[in-house]
């Protein structure tokens, strides 16, 4: 304990040093001059009560150490959890049967706000699967993942705006455009590798950003783009004639399109349509989830980790490097489209402001939280870090420090991530 | 079925290899030797695409192949092994296997979202193949465990199985008994043998464990300081006086 002395008063003083003048003392206008000022009492007693904290702690190291081991379990915990390694496989359907029970039934207990995150989730998964592709599979650091998703939404936007394209015209155009981008982008710069591709494609973000920004005549600048329509479904109708009707769900319906309410006769509900886009938004992350999911177990999945595993190793067995590079990277773009056009519509309206390149973090931080390469850990990530940033709005200010916090912790728990990737086991029939 | 003829590889001021020719025909087992830093590895990477030599010829299957990409040198039938082991570590050893097949296998995404008849076909026999070859090498029993997490001498038979089921023509192993007990070095010269006997695959190798390479090859080249020195049959080769001096020095 003697020996940790000068150490505790030295991280005590730090703590001292570092919080007094930031939370300690404040600037105040006064008239046109700028005024130093101190902060309440209370606010003194809190910063020397941290400072006593960090000086105890630090003071009996080994002993709160002691304890934490005494209480602390072994390995990961989540992993711990989870059923044992032969009843894995029927356990996970279980566990996938319920959760998607669960998920249909939402909107219906919840209310209209919950829908409307629960919607902004489902736009993250599609997100966190679309680029775990590019980071966790393919290995390939990409930080303007965020312009494909802008390809996405203002090919929605645009296309609905200039020529009425509906909803499920514009989605696998958006899931294209943004695949076209991110080919054309791959091309060139999938030479890089590590860092050098991640000041690129960061640089790429940013360019897509501004000239959405400055391209005023088309996209409206910083304006953004206003009016999106929100999806229809297509119904069969059968009276007067038959023929396909689109179904809105806004208490009038757009030229052409028939309101869901006066379709059915029944009374006009203005949460209806929050609830569709939610059901909308839940069937294309199920196709993402499923389509994923087999890519990862199709040679091009196995490629796509083979390169990341070993680069000489793959060219030595005649793999094509840059053909399996790109198409990690355009596949990885197409899921940025399709999640921006449900983005588009969710919002129903974009600017430039909407991605930014924290944008790209966040997508990334869920890659990383849920465990590269790990389907289940990016989908649990994505929902964590949808719901935290919506908990937590009051304290905006503190959002990316609270960020910065779970990072750090998550490094010294479980760097791995939530639930780290679990290699498939294959089948021989010899054995 | 490879033939080098000239071939120089300069880096800067330094020539690394300097008119170097060798020739490897059907069913042949040839080792390169030469002491340390000689450059027989960059003859390696020469041949097999990974550097663009600086003149020289060589002709695989009667085909220029010098200032070809890497892969596309590979998929003629040549492939490689590494000094050091490069396996997908992360990655099981079955998956390993797979990976190595890939442009045997369909690749076709729209077939392989749908589980086309084709694609089952083509993934089973990639699977069957897979299993053969561990078999052979003795790694059936490991197949799901992660190829980073097996020992040494199981990573360097893997790294030999994961070369076979590209079904090469032409296998060239860059000192593959580098790090393996006796035992293990006697199974290595079985295996190589075997290749060449039940597999007709042509073997160039680089090795410094002298009783693998007297005992199993049909011809040796020895290179020193980058120049070749001299070829000839092991018993030549032990025999001949420049070669012990290079490797002794001068008594």
């Amino acid at each position: 304990m003697r020996k940790n002395l000068p150490f505790a008063l030295f991280t005590a003083v730090i703590t001292l040093v570092l919080s007094l003048p930031i939370l300690g003392l404040k600037l105040t206008h006064e008239g046109t001059k700028l005024v130093l000022e101190g902060a309440t009492q209370s606010t003194y007693v809190y910063i020397f009560l941290a400072a006593a904290a960090v000086f105890l702690s630090q003071l009996f190291r080994e002993q709160l150490n002691a304890a934490k081991a005494a209480v602390k379990p072994k390995g990961n915990i989540l992993a711990k959890l989870m059923p044992p390694e032969e009843k894995r496989d029927m356990a996970g359907k279980i566990f996938f049967v319920v959760l998607l029970i669960a998920a249909v039934l939402i909107p219906f207990n919840t209310g209209r706000i919950w829908s409307d995150i629960a919607t902004l989730a489902l736009i993250y998964v599609i997100l966190g699967l679309g680029l775990n592709i590019v980071v966790g599979l393919a290995g390939l650091l990409d930080l303007g993942y965020v312009a494909f998703y802008a390809v996405g939404a203002y090919s929605y936007a645009l296309l609905s705006q200039y020529f009425g394209l509906s909803f499920w015209v514009c989605l696998p155009i958006g899931a294209l455009l943004a695949a076209t981008f991110g080919f054309l982008l791959g091309f060139p710069v999938l030479r890089l590798r590590g860092d050098y591709l991640a000041i690129v494609t960061l640089g790429f973000g940013e360019i897509i950003r501004i000239l959405l920004n400055n391209l005023t005549s088309l996209t409206g600048g910083p304006n953004g783009i206003g009016g999106i329509p929100k999806p229809t479904i297509p119904m069969l109708q059968f009276d007067p004639e038959f023929s396909i009707v689109n179904l809105e769900f806004s208490r009038r319906a757009a030229e052409g399109n028939v309101a869901f309410h006066e379709f059915f006769g029944v009374p006009y509900d203005s949460s209806l349509k929050v609830v569709v886009l939610y059901l909308i938004a839940l069937v294309l992350a199920l196709v993402t989830i499923v389509i994923v999911r087999r890519l990862i177990r199709m040679p091009v999945g196995r490629a796509w980790e083979a390169l990341r595993e070993d680069e000489i190793a793959c060219r030595s067995l005649g793999l094509n490097r840059t053909a399996i590079k790109l198409s990690a990277f355009t596949i990885g773009a197409a899921f940025a489209g399709f999640a921006g056009s449900l983005y588009g519509a969710r919002q129903g309206h974009i600017s430039p402001e909407s991605f930014i390149f924290f944008e790209s973090v966040i997508i990334l931080a869920i890659v990383v939280l849920g465990g590269m390469g790990s389907q289940i850990g990016v989908m649990v990530a994505a929902v964590l870090v949808v719901l935290l940033q919506e908990l937590s709005r009051e304290f905006d200010e503190y959002r990316l420090l609270a960020f910065g916090m779970v990072m750090v912790l998550m490094m010294i728990w479980c760097p791995q991530g939530l639930i780290p990737m679990k290699r498939p086991h294959l089948q021989l029939k010899q054995e | 079925m490879l033939s080098v003829r000239d071939l120089s590889m300069r880096f800067g001021g330094l020539l690394a290899v300097n008119g170097v020719s060798l020739d490897v025909n059907e069913r042949e087992i040839i080792s390169i030797i030469g002491p340390n830093g000689a450059g027989k590895t960059t003859v390696f990477n020469c041949i097999s695409g990974f550097y663009k030599p600086t003149s020289g010829q060589i002709t695989f299957k009667g085909k220029q192949v010098q200032g070809l990409p890497d892969f596309k040198i590979s998929r003629l039938g040549m492939v490689r092994t590494f000094q050091h082991v490069r396996l997908f570590n992360r990655m099981t050893v079955i998956e390993n296997l797979l990976v190595a097949q890939h442009r045997h296998v369909n690749t076709n995404l729209l077939s392989g979202l749908l589980k086309t008849p084709s694609y089952r076909k083509k993934e089973s026999e990639a699977m069957e193949k897979a299993a053969y070859w561990l078999k052979k090498v003795d790694l059936l029993p490991l197949a799901n465990r992660e190829a980073g997490n097996l020992a040494y001498g199981q990573q360097r038979r893997l790294e030999i199985a994961r070369c076979m089921v590209t079904g090469p023509d032409l296998l060239m192993l860059d000192e593959p008994a580098a790090g393996l007990n006796p035992k293990e070095t006697r199974d290595l010269d079985e295996l190589i043998v075997s290749l060449k006997h039940d597999y007709n695959v042509s073997i160039l190798l680089i090795e410094h464990d002298m009783g693998l390479v007297m005992g199993i090859s049909d011809r040796i080249y020895v290179v020193s300081q980058g120049t070749p020195l001299a070829d000839g049959t092991p018993d030549e080769i032990r025999t001949n006086p420049d070669v012990i001096k290079a490797y002794l020095g001068e008594d």
